[in-house]
């Protein structure tokens, strides 16, 4: 019995898998993510130096060499190290805060989707409300209330990012919730925390998902323009926060390429392999689940 | 002793048109507009009608799925309470439905067994895994899909249209239930599993007593398979009586009208086919008598004016016009007739 | 000369699991003004033939054999260019529920009259003049080529649809499930509507169903298909009295007599085979109450056992001596 459950669940991995070995974007996009998120992991292993290491004066902004990989920025830091540990920091500001995203806005979207009237009055002003501030100066505007810290960064790119969401999921849950079966669903008796867990989330999660993922990208980005303009978290060397410190240090006018090129290209690459996941996976999972 | 299960008097179902830029005055649409009707425990009614008859819209209403107000609404005596939610749970294990169509009524995205012991899990039925299990292999083998097992985990677009229907009858079936709204069950499948699926209907109802409403616009597939026979027209009860009656002795014009059109296999045709005039009333237009009045072939004065009672015919055959006593009379008048002329 | 004759048709559709012969040597013809009923059930290859009829078949569809002889001239071996002409101007199809495929913000007489723009080169003031008269015809008043789809109910939709298969007078039409979706009183309505139209254009009409009840009536002959095949072709009253193949008759019993019993038939045990991989014999021989060892080893042929009633079946003697 289990056994057969455990082969349906297999043969369902591997047909997702070998689709998205087959989708040529979605293979780069992950490829290029898995990559980098390999580097940021076990990287600093490799290399010699660690991010905060300060060097002597005469380190300070060396060209690439056989002992820098990627030169030396302008305390002496080795730009290789940082980009690997700024790869983490990035990283996990932007899933974080592509998490609570997600999440606030999936609650928000389903709940005005399912419920209208009301509810979906109020949440839906909520959401016009946060669609249209724009985001830059309101995130400026929080950084500077709430501190630059890590987390609070999190907060802020979280909170002002989950309005897309809310209206696409709201959409489809609207749909979703007409179709004949969840009539069937209320028809035995469900209630609507039941209906909306394990009827309306499934066929809205893939929606959810294609969106997340270029949420992602814009997540990284967000942090790396509110590190870029200062307001990043000094004591934690993010891509946008090198890219700060290499335009305060003037690497830009003394053509210190090597300080600045790394993380923008980085910042480009992620953001480029999570555009490409999400138009795949959109292809991906929508002919998958076709009823006929 | 036959007790009704189910018992229904004035039955109504309106929505309230807005009309956009508040211009004018809300529209009312009436999908159902005041209907009779009781079934016997053990007993398949069906309810025939066109599109736009109210039909689907009468058995959601008895199951409660759209808002409804009748003066008595009964459920195995009792007075249905749409507030009490507890009630309302019990109710529900008692009353199911099974859809039209079969592609559109299953998550595409839950397995079989889910499917199937959804309502178990819903209701708080069952306390273990290995239950739902067996249950759930249970009602998929009353079905006819054997060996359960083998449907557990696959998933509704890997099943043919008939044997997702069947699972639509094993998760309706699961609970044990005393009443069933069929709509439409069978119009989206091949005519040979049709029968595979209406037999499945029959034996279940001959085995622990089931009762169904079931809907079609098919009256001969409704003369088939069911104890009695209504005919709806835009909400209302045109005629209610006895399967062979109603086909036999059919006398509401509607009813005559679907029967002179209604396709017998084998019969071949002479002329052309006797369509009434016309079209359908749209459901929002205030009809102050008949509401088949426009496309009756022997309308009178009378039936543009005033609503015609459900009056009696015969022993449990009831129809609605004013001809009925006319009607009666002019059948008299005919074998005098034709005695005179012998 | 007959106005249509279907000489082994053979259609085949590749696709990634191998070739499906969804119409394995299927022949039937068609004279001026008659009106034939294709029917069997899901898969079994009716639709596929009509569209390759109206060379209108999916980019993995195609014509492997046999010959399509229109007034003449085979359509089987046309190009795609000399095809465009043909196609709506002498063979054009209804399709099922095909009202949902009107344009709801482009007015019902802009789009009967495109037809006939495109293929007749008509001017648009006389393509709306005939659209108009095109919804007469279909017992719609003239004036509501003005308006809109969602202005319709269903069955006018599709009497639209048909108007639309009209509008460059075809010499066949081809109604592929026309009326399945639609109440019995519009579906009698429509038939009406291309019986009248029939007589009076000398039009073919070929009409594809799997509901056997509307063919007696409405046609003057039917052919039957399982498989790919077809398995008795007849006129429609030796079809249902004289009925020579099991198949037929365990469809005919699938459909409520209201003058026989009042029983549910047994329908028919088993699945359709599978296309891909059909069986050396008879298709339907592991579904079939008449099947000897020679049914599973020989494809039986089809012979003409009366004239005009053809039969592809062992044992279709038993099966008139029953009787």
């Amino acid at each position: 019995m289990s056994s057969l459950k455990n082969e349906m669940r297999k043969r369902k991995a591997n047909a997702f898998l070998s689709s998205i070995v087959h989708n040529k974007m979605a293979l780069t996009g992950t490829i290029i993510l898995g990559f980098i998120i390999l580097v940021a992991i076990f990287g600093p292993i490799f290399v010699p130096f660690s991010s905060t290491d300060l060097g002597n004066v005469e380190d300070m902004l060396l060209p690439p060499s056989a002992r820098h990989w990627l030169g030396t920025d302008d305390m002496g830091r080795d730009v290789l190290a940082n980009l690997m540990s700024g790869a983490r920091i990035s990283l996990l500001i932007g899933t974080m805060a592509t998490l609570i995203s997600m999440i606030i806005g999936t609650l928000v979207g389903i709940a005005s989707g399912y419920f209208g009237k009301a509810v979906d009055n109020v949440l839906m002003r909520l959401t016009d409300f946060f669609l249209v501030i724009p985001w830059l100066p309101l995130m400026m505007v929080l950084a500077a209330i709430l501190g630059t810290s890590i987390w609070n960064i999190i907060l802020v790119i979280g909170i002002t990012s989950w309005a897309g969401t809310a209206r696409v999921v709201r959409s489809q849950t609207l749909s979703v919730k007409e179709r004949q079966f969840v009539e069937r669903t209320v028809s035995l008796g469900a209630g609507s925390w039941h209906i909306m867990v394990r009827h309306i989330l499934p066929n809205v999660f893939p929606l959810i998902f294609a969106n997340t993922v270029l949420i992602a990208a814009t997540a990284i980005l967000s942090e790396t323009t509110l590190s870029f303009l200062g307001l990043g978290d000094p004591s934690r060397a993010s891509w946008g926060m090198m890219l700060h410190y290499a335009f305060e240090s003037g690497a830009a006018s003394s053509n210190a390429y090597w300080y600045y090129l790394p993380p923008g290209i980085c910042v480009v690459l992620v953001v480029l392999s999570f555009a490409l996941m999400g138009y795949a996976f959109d292809e991906i999972m929508n002919p998958k689940f076709k009823e006929r | 002793m036959n007790d009704n299960i189910f018992e229904a008097k004035n039955l109504k179902v309106h929505y309230k048109i807005k009309k956009s830029f508040g211009k004018g005055k809300a529209k009312i649409l009436k999908a159902v507009d005041g209907i009779d009707l009781e079934i016997k425990e053990g007993e398949i009614l069906a309810l025939v009608g066109e599109s736009g008859s109210g039909k689907t819209t009468t058995g959601k209403a008895l199951l409660q799925l759209v808002p409804c107000q009748a003066d008595t609404l009964l459920f195995e005596g009792a007075p249905l309470e749409p507030e009490n939610r507890p009630a309302m749970k019990r109710f529900r294990q008692k009353a199911q439905m099974i859809y039209q169509d079969p592609y559109q009524s299953l998550n595409p995205r839950d397995q079989i067994l889910d499917i199937v012991t959804e309502p178990l899990v819903v209701n708080k039925l069952v306390d273990t895994e290995e239950e739902r299990i067996h249950k759930g292999k249970e009602a998929l083998e009353l079905a006819g899909l054997i060996p359960g097992e083998d449907f557990f985990f696959r998933y509704p677009y890997e099943l043919s249209g008939g044997q997702r229907q069947r699972v639509v009858i094993a998760s309706a079936m699961i609970m044990n239930p005393r009443f069933i709204v069929a709509d439409e069950p069978v119009s989206m499948l091949d005519a040979s599993i049709r029968t595979g699926i209406l037999k499945l209907m029959v034996d279940l109802k001959k085995r622990i007593n089931l009762s169904y409403l079931f809907i079609t616009h098919d009256l001969s597939l409704a003369w088939l398979i069911s104890d009695r026979i209504g005919i709806l027209y835009l909400g209302k009860m045109m005629e209610i009586g006895d399967g062979d009656t109603i086909i036999h002795q059919g006398v509401h014009p509607y009813t005559k009208a679907l029967l002179a059109v209604m396709p017998k296999p084998g019969q071949q045709r002479e002329g052309l086919r006797d369509v009434l005039e016309g079209e359908t009333p749209n459901p929002t237009d205030v009809i102050a008598g008949c509401k088949f009045y426009n496309r009756c072939p022997v309308a009178m004065d009378r039936c543009k004016e005033t609503e015609p009672e459900m009056e009696q015919v015969g022993p449990g055959h009831y129809a609605a016009c004013h001809l009925i006593d006319g009607l009666q009379m002019k059948q008299v008048e005919q074998t005098e007739q034709v005695e005179i002329n012998e | 000369m007959k106005l249509l004759e279907v000489k082994n048709l053979q259609t085949y559709f590749t696709i990634s699991q191998g070739t499906v012969k969804a119409v394995d040597g299927v022949s039937f013809d068609l004279d001026y003004g008659e009106t034939l009923g294709l029917v069997g059930e899901s898969g079994c290859g009716k639709t596929t033939s009509a569209l390759s009829i109206a060379q209108l078949l999916p980019k993995e569809g195609k014509i492997v054999g046999g010959e399509i002889f229109l007034e003449g001239q085979d359509l089987a071996k046309l190009t795609d260019e000399e095809m465009q002409r043909f196609r709506w101007n002498d063979v054009s199809v209804a399709f099922q529920g095909a009202m949902n495929a009107l344009n709801p913000v482009m007015r019902i007489g802009d789009q009967i009259a495109e037809a006939m723009i495109l293929h007749q080169k008509l001017s648009r003031q006389d393509a709306l003049k005939r659209a108009s008269e095109l919804l007469e015809l279909m017992e719609i008043p003239g004036e509501r080529i003005r308006q809109y789809p969602h202005e319709f109910s269903g069955g006018m939709k599709q009497r639209v649809m048909i108007a639309m298969a009209l509008a460059c007078n075809p010499k066949i039409i081809i109604g592929d499930e026309p009326t399945t979706a639609l109440d019995v009183m519009v579906q009698a309505q429509i038939l009406n509507i291309i019986e009248k139209l029939q007589k009076e254009f000398r039009m073919g009409f070929i009409l594809i169903t799997h509901d056997l009840s509307i063919l007696s009536e409405t046609c003057d002959k039917i052919a039957v298909m399982y498989a790919g095949k077809i398995v008795e072709k007849a006129s429609a009253r030796d079809l249902f009295k004289d009925t020579a193949h099991p198949y037929t008759k365990k469809l005919i019993g699938c459909f409520p007599n209201i003058e026989g019993e009042k029983i549910v038939p047994a329908g028919i045990p088993g699945v359709p085979p599978n296309m891909l991989n059909l069986p050396s014999g008879c298709p339907f021989a592991e579904r079939c109450d008449y099947s000897q060892e020679i049914c599973r080893i020989k494809m039986p042929e089809s012979l003409e056992i009366r004239p005009s009633h053809f039969v592809a079946c062992h044992r279709w003697e038993d099966l008139i001596n029953e009787r």
